[in-house]
Parts: structure tokens; C-alpha cells; sequence
């Protein structure tokens, strides 16, 4: 029998134990792998390639005042400007206030909306007839797909910002990878409706001749607006998404702080598993040396062992995690989970790599021992 | 006959390092599941420390929050003249109007920037909020450019400390003075006055809120139904304390990755505490049979079994409350999902967080003790004897 066949016999020999470290393990490894990827859709994930050419001009102070609807035209004056439209947040109540109903609702205009948003797919017949009706809407297919919406329904809208009860009709449906679960509609209906609402924006999303253009066009139109009556503040599509994370207080500790937890969670229930079994074998191991097995070899044959448990546990785990984010990401249930988080192939090997190191380190003291122990007094030890 | 509980504290301590290895595992996760019932528990006594019960809140009909509102100042002195408004120290209405906005200011600390709520009032709004006190310096006055901060608005950002001016607005501001508000929602506000600051922001001529005094809790509750039910005014009123009871909502997004977290991490270590018992079970299997020929039940050494998991986990979490117990009162920030600004509050390992915590260990060890406890009272004698 070779090294390995001998390590993988041992590791199921007690298979309930192993069975049920290696379930530890994997809970553990779930929950890393989650914190992984969470980490990297806020703070590695790029987005999709076009948001990296759009740009958000809101006011300098806060997202809470609006900009004047003239900025519009003197932004489209910057070198490198493709294309402006201006955006207000309706609201996010749908029905009532329950959190699995809300999704994100905003007004635009609907005529210049496609060049910005040129990743969002909607049949052209459908955009046309979205353009023409002023009381049309533009919703994203997941969103239309919970609720059972189709082409011509007609829906009431209710915001806690504007007084006033929309009724919109579904003219248009669009497709993005991943969803962003949204419904648009056009600015002058609701100009329309609320007086004081009239000429303004909440903030303007500019699409750029290409990505090196970002922070030349930034700047110039901060710059622009230097002495004007409102200030403003332009940043990349990405930059202004993380300063809504921010807000949500130091996500970058608490992340780490779960991950720190997990992983030296792992390390105890790994290495309780293997002095547990490499105890009740001391007789074993005095045997293997009576056979003339090598103090390196004995080392090794244990630690091999620790690290095929932890990694198998790391296996069922990332699978686990990669299941888990799958179905948040497409459930109509757990709204707020950001759409583009996905387990990738290097968060995986990372989970992996830590499993592996983990059961490497937790295996290595009780297997010294091990390897250490007196062959007389092994072969008379009872356990 | 029940097997002495003795018998089993003997055992966790026959086999230390186990125990300790377990009950650290334990402890993790009950540390974990602390600090995010404590980040709950400080947010809700931020929120719910803010209101007074005797004071009404004044908003725009429909609008839920005062940074959503906005009214014709014009309105203000048919509220000042309600009945039931209790008077303030000059013998006068005890009542404010306020504008609320929100800045950004950059953190101390250089990770970013934060939407900070400045409050603007009338004097009355300081008489008011009487949980509010100076610490340092003195009050704003009125028809000045001078701000008073709150004290963790002093620690988190640059230039907040007295003497310091604030560019925000129209100009810059002057810090006069420095308040603590116990932990309130206050906590995370900057105060100066109404109409300096609704020029600032080209706000005059109206009020975001209004704040009444009623002279009892009777009047308040009579005060605020006065205010929603008259048809000309179209404004809405709130008890105090139930608007702010309504914002402990922006609490859901740490409540629903906590549930989250929490609940993986216990499953993970009820295994490994499974693990253990199994153990445990496994060595003791003469023992276990020698207990039975003595004439213990079956039921006695199941139960033995899982009260042995139950210590464990009662150790863990005992280990898990002392190593959060240094953490308590630290501050942190939020997004209040109402106002958009940022709310403080402390991390609060309150009475009832360390009972929940225990109960939470208590359920991983049943769990993991109890498979473990039914194999030990199955076990056939005869067979385990000779083992």
C-alpha cells in the first residue's frame, strides 16, 4: 500500500468523526468564502465593463438636494462627454413596507437613457414605445419575473420623498448581467405632478468616450461648477456605489474580524480531530516504528491526513458558499444582495489554500507527539 | 436515579485540552453573535433614548422624515398657539422650528466621507432636549454663525473641536461649544441656529419640523392628533419617541447578515461539539455499561450525557461573554436609512445580550449532545463491558 492509499484509509477509518470534522470545517469554510466574496464585489469587482465609462455628478453636500436641471447642458459641453441624463430616486416602496417588496425606482429621461445605460438590452419596439409614453416604465426581467408583470400592466407607485401616486405602465423590459432590479420612468411625468420638482435632477449620469477620459471629465466638470450656486461632486459609477458601503459603517473590519473568527474556528476543530485520532493510535504508531516507518514518515503519514480532512471540509464548503450566493443572487427573497457577487475560481482557490494551511498547521503538534513517542511505552499504552 | 452532575464536571476535566478546545470553538461563536446582538442593542437605545415622551413632532403631511419635509414658516405661529403646549423658562410657548440638513464632512481618520445631519433651532429646541448636555464651552446664540457639536461628532471628525470653524453652507462656522447626548440620535448631530442656517441652504421662510412641548404625556398624545386632524394646516404629528422607535429600522441590514452569520457559525461548532461528545461517549463506553449494571436508566444517562454537552457550552459561553466584555460602549457609525446621515452609537453588551448569548450556546451544545448522549444509552451492555 502506498503513503497515500495508507493516509486516505486512516482519514475514513472512524468515519463518523471525520464525517462530522469535516462538516465543521466546511460550515466554517462557507461562511469564509461568503466574507471573500462579499469583500471582492465591494472593494475588487470593476463592475461591468461599460460602468467603468459612467460617471455621477450629484451635489457636493449630499444626494438629499437636487441639482438644477441647466447643469445638464453645460455638462454635455466637456470635452470627453458622450452623453448626460438626469436621475431622481422615487422611492423604493412597492405596496407596502415590506423589505421584500422594495426595489429601487427612478425617473430619467427616457429619450437620452439608452446611450448611457447601452448594457441594459430592451427590444427596440419596446424602447420605442417606452419613449413615446410619457407615463411608460422600464423594468428590469427579474423584477417583472417576481411580481408576474407583463408589457401594458399598469402599476401605482408611492414615495416617501414626492406626494404623489404615479400610475405607470410597463411599456419596456430590459436585461442585465448581473440584474439590477429596477424600475425607470420618465422625469416629466413626475415634473408633471409635483410643482416644486420642476428643472431639477437628483444627480446626472455621464457616459464617456472611453475610460481614460474618467478623471479628466470629473474634474473639468467639478471644476465648471466651482462658484456656481450648487457645488458638485463627480466620481466614477464604482467610487459612488462604495460610498454607500461606507456609510453602512467599517465593513472592511467587520469582514475581516468574521473571517479572523472562522479561521481560528477551523484551526480548533481540526486540530481537536487529530490529536483525538492520533491519540487513540498510539499503540499504532509504535507498531508502524517497530516496522521500521521513519519519525519523518510517521510526520507525515498524520499531517497528510490533517490536511485531506481539512481540504475535503474546504471542498464542500466553497460548494456550499457558491450555492448559497447563487440562489441569494436569484432569489426574489433576499433583496439588497448585490446582484454581481459570485464566488470566482481564485476566492475558491483562496478557501482552499486556507483550508489546506489550516490543516496543516492543526496537524502538525499532535503529529510531532506522535512521532516522538517511545516505542516500549506506545506498545504497552491502552486507549 | 439521575447520575450526579459531579460526575460529569470530573470528566471535562479529566480531558482538558479537549474541553478548552471545544469551548473555545464555542466561545468564537458566541463572541461573534455578541458583538452583533450588541451593534443592535446600542443602535436601538440610540433610537430609542432620543425621544421625549411629551414632545410632538411636526412634519409635512405624507413626509416620513424631516429631512423629507419642509413647510410655510407661515404655519408656525397657529401651532405656537395650540392648547396643551407646556412654557418655557421666559413664560412663553415652549416650542422650535427647525430646519434639518445634511453635510459631508471627511472622517478623522482619512477612510471617507460621511453624510453628518446639522440641525438648525430655535432657543426653545435646546429647552426641549433637556437629555442634551454641555459639556465644554457654551451654547450658540442666536443670529450668530457658530455651531455647538456633539461629542462624538468632536472625536470622529477634523475640525470639530472648540475654536475650530466649519466650512459648510454659504461660509464657514464657528464650534462655541460641545454637548453629550447620553447615546441618542443627538449624538450624531451638529446644533446651530434656524435662520442662519436656512439662509445658508436658501431655506428661509420655512421649517422642516416642529417640535412642541406638551405639558403632559395626555397632551402630548391630545396635541398630536390636534395637529394630524386639522385639514388647513396639512401637517402630520408624531410623538417624538415614536419617530425615532421607526428609525431603529436601519438596523436591518446588520440584523440580516448577523442572522446569517450566526447561524452558520453555530452549525459548524454544534459538529465539532458533537465531535467531542462522540468522543467523550466512545472512551467511556465500559464506564458507560458499568453504570448501567449499577442500575442507571437509560433516560438518567442520556440526560447525563447532554447536561456533560451543556457544560461545555455553558464554558464556552462564559468564555465567549468575557472576551467581548472589553468591547462594550465602543463607537461606531451606520447609515440611518430615514435621514441618510450617519447615526453613533456604542456597542452594548447589555444583561439581556449576554442571557441571548447563552441561550444560543446552550442550543449548539443540545444539539451537538444530544446524538451523541442517545448512542451512549443504547449502548449494549454486554458488548461495551468487554470492550
Amino acid at each position: 500500500m502506498t503513503l497515500g492509499g495508507f493516509v486516505v484509509r486512516n482519514t475514513f477509518r472512524n468515519k463518523r468523526r471525520s464525517l462530522l470534522t469535516m462538516l465543521s470545517i466546511s460550515f466554517s469554510l462557507l461562511l469564509l468564502t461568503l466574507m471573500m466574496s462579499i469583500w471582492r464585489t465591494f472593494y475588487i469587482d470593476q463592475g461591468p465593463p461599460d460602468s467603468a465609462k459612467r460617471l455621477i455628478t450629484r451635489d457636493r453636500v449630499s444626494l438629499a438636494f437636487f441639482l438644477p436641471a441647466y447643469y445638464r447642458d453645460k455638462i454635455r459641453s466637456v470635452p470627453g462627454v458622450v452623453a448626460v441624463v438626469p436621475m431622481t430616486y422615487f422611492g423604493n416602496v412597492y405596496k407596502d413596507d415590506r423589505s421584500t417588496n422594495s426595489f429601487a425606482q427612478v425617473v430619467t429621461d427616457p429619450d437620452e437613457y439608452p446611450k448611457v445605460a447601452a448594457d441594459k438590452i430592451v427590444p427596440p419596439d419596446q424602447l420605442l414605445a417606452w419613449q413615446r409614453d410619457r407615463t411608460g416604465a422600464l423594468v428590469d426581467i427579474e423584477l417583472a419575473k417576481k411580481f408576474g408583470w407583463k408589457i401594458g400592466d399598469h402599476l401605482t407607485l408611492q414615495s416617501p420623498y414626492f406626494p404623489v401616486h404615479p400610475e405607470v405602465t410597463i411599456r419596456a423590459i430590459y436585461t442585465i448581467d448581473p440584474p439590477v432590479r429596477s424600475l425607470i420612468f420618465n422625469t416629466k411625468y413626475l415634473e408633471e405632478s409635483v410643482d416644486w420638482f420642476k428643472g431639477q435632477a437628483g444627480w446626472y449620469l455621464i457616459q464617456v468616450a472611453s475610460p481614460s477620459d474618467v478623471a479628466t471629465v470629473s474634474k473639468a466638470v467639478d471644476e465648471m461648477f466651482r462658484n456656481a450656486p450648487q457645488r458638485t461632486k463627480t466620481e466614477s459609477q464604482q467610487a459612488f456605489q462604495l460610498s454607500f458601503v461606507s456609510s453602512l459603517g467599517n465593513v472592511k473590519a467587520f469582514i475581516l474580524g468574521i473571517c479572523g473568527a472562522v479561521v481560528f474556528a477551523i484551526l480548533l476543530v481540526s486540530g481537536n480531530t487529530m490529536a483525538m485520532s492520533i491519540r487513540a493510535r498510539t499503540r499504532e504508531v509504535a507498531v508502524l516504528k517497530t516496522l521500521g516507518f521513519t519519525r519523518q514518515r510517521v510526520l507525515s503519514m498524520f499531517v497528510g491526513e490533517a490536511i485531506s480532512l481539512a481540504v475535503a471540509g474546504g471542498i464542500l464548503g466553497v460548494l456550499g458558499a457558491t450555492l448559497l450566493i447563487r440562489w441569494l443572487t436569484h432569489s426574489p427573497v433576499a433583496i439588497g444582495v448585490p446582484a454581481g457577487m459570485k464566488v470566482t475560481i481564485p476566492t475558491m482557490l483562496v478557501s482552499l489554500l486556507v483550508a489546506a494551511t489550516v490543516g496543516f498547521i492543526s496537524g502538525c503538534l499532535p503529529a510531532y507527539n506522535a512521532s516522538r513517542t517511545n516505542i516500549v511505552e506506545g506498545l504497552r499504552h491502552i486507549g | 436515579m439521575a447520575i450526579p452532575i459531579s460526575y460529569n464536571v470530573r470528566n471535562l476535566k479529566l480531558r482538558k485540552g479537549l474541553t478548552v478546545m471545544t469551548a473555545l470553538g464555542i466561545a468564537l461563536t458566541v463572541t461573534t453573535a455578541i458583538f452583533l446582538m450588541a451593534l443592535l442593542a446600542g443602535l436601538q437605545r440610540a433610537f430609542v433614548s432620543s425621544g421625549n415622551p411629551n414632545n410632538v413632532l411636526v412634519l409635512r403631511k405624507g413626509s416620513e422624515a424631516e429631512l423629507s419635509g419642509g413647510f410655510d414658516a407661515a404655519l408656525f405661529p397657529t401651532l405656537k398657539v395650540l392648547p396643551g403646549i407646556a412654557k418655557d423658562s421666559h413664560g412663553e410657548p415652549m416650542v422650535s422650528g427647525e430646519w434639518v440638513v445634511v453635510i459631508v464632512l471627511p472622517r478623522k481618520d482619512g477612510t471617507g466621507e460621511v453624510n453628518v445631519t446639522v440641525r438648525g433651532m430655535m432657543p426653545d429646541g435646546l429647552e426641549l432636549r433637556p437629555s442634551a448636555k454641555l459639556i465644554e464651552g457654551r451654547w450658540f446664540q442666536t443670529g450668530q454663525r457658530e455651531v455647538v457639536v456633539s461629542k462624538s461628532i468632536r472625536s470622529r471628525f477634523s475640525h470639530a473641536n472648540i475654536g475650530d470653524t466649519m466650512e459648510f453652507g454659504k461660509g464657514s462656522w464657528k464650534v462655541v461649544g460641545v454637548f453629550d447626548a447620553g447615546g441618542s440620535a443627538y449624538e450624531s448631530e451638529i446644533w446651530c441656529d434656524v435662520n442662519q442656517m436656512s439662509a445658508d441652504f436658501d431655506r428661509q421662510g420655512g421649517f422642516s419640523s416642529a417640535y412642541l412641548r406638551a405639558t403632559d404625556a395626555i397632551a402630548a398624545d391630545a396635541l398630536k392628533n390636534r395637529v394630524s386632524d386639522d385639514q388647513r394646516l396639512k401637517l402630520e404629528g408624531v410623538l417624538e419617541t415614536d419617530y425615532y422607535a421607526k428609525q431603529t429600522s436601519s438596523g436591518a441590514p446588520i440584523k440580516y447578515i448577523g442572522i446569517v452569520v450566526a447561524i452558520i457559525m453555530a452549525i459548524g461548532s454544534s459538529f465539532a461539539a458533537m465531535n467531542t461528545m462522540y468522543a467523550a461517549v466512545a472512551y467511556r463506553g465500559r464506564e458507560i455499561a458499568t453504570l448501567r449494571v449499577l442500575g442507571f436508566s437509560r433516560p438518567s444517562i442520556l440526560t447525563s450525557f447532554v447536561l456533560e454537552s451543556l457544560l461545555l457550552a455553558l464554558l464556552g459561553a462564559a468564555a465567549g461573554i468575557l472576551l467581548m466584555l472589553p468591547f462594550n460602549g465602543m463607537q461606531t457609525g451606520t447609515s440611518n436609512a430615514v435621514t441618510f446621515s450617519e447615526v453613533v452609537f456604542s456597542l452594548q453588551i447589555t444583561p439581556q445580550v449576554a442571557l441571548y448569548a447563552i441561550v444560543f450556546a446552550l442550543l449548539m451544545g443540545f444539539f451537538g449532545g444530544l446524538f451523541p448522549a442517545w448512542h451512549a444509552a443504547r449502548q449494549n451492555i454486554l458488548t461495551a463491558l468487554r470492550g
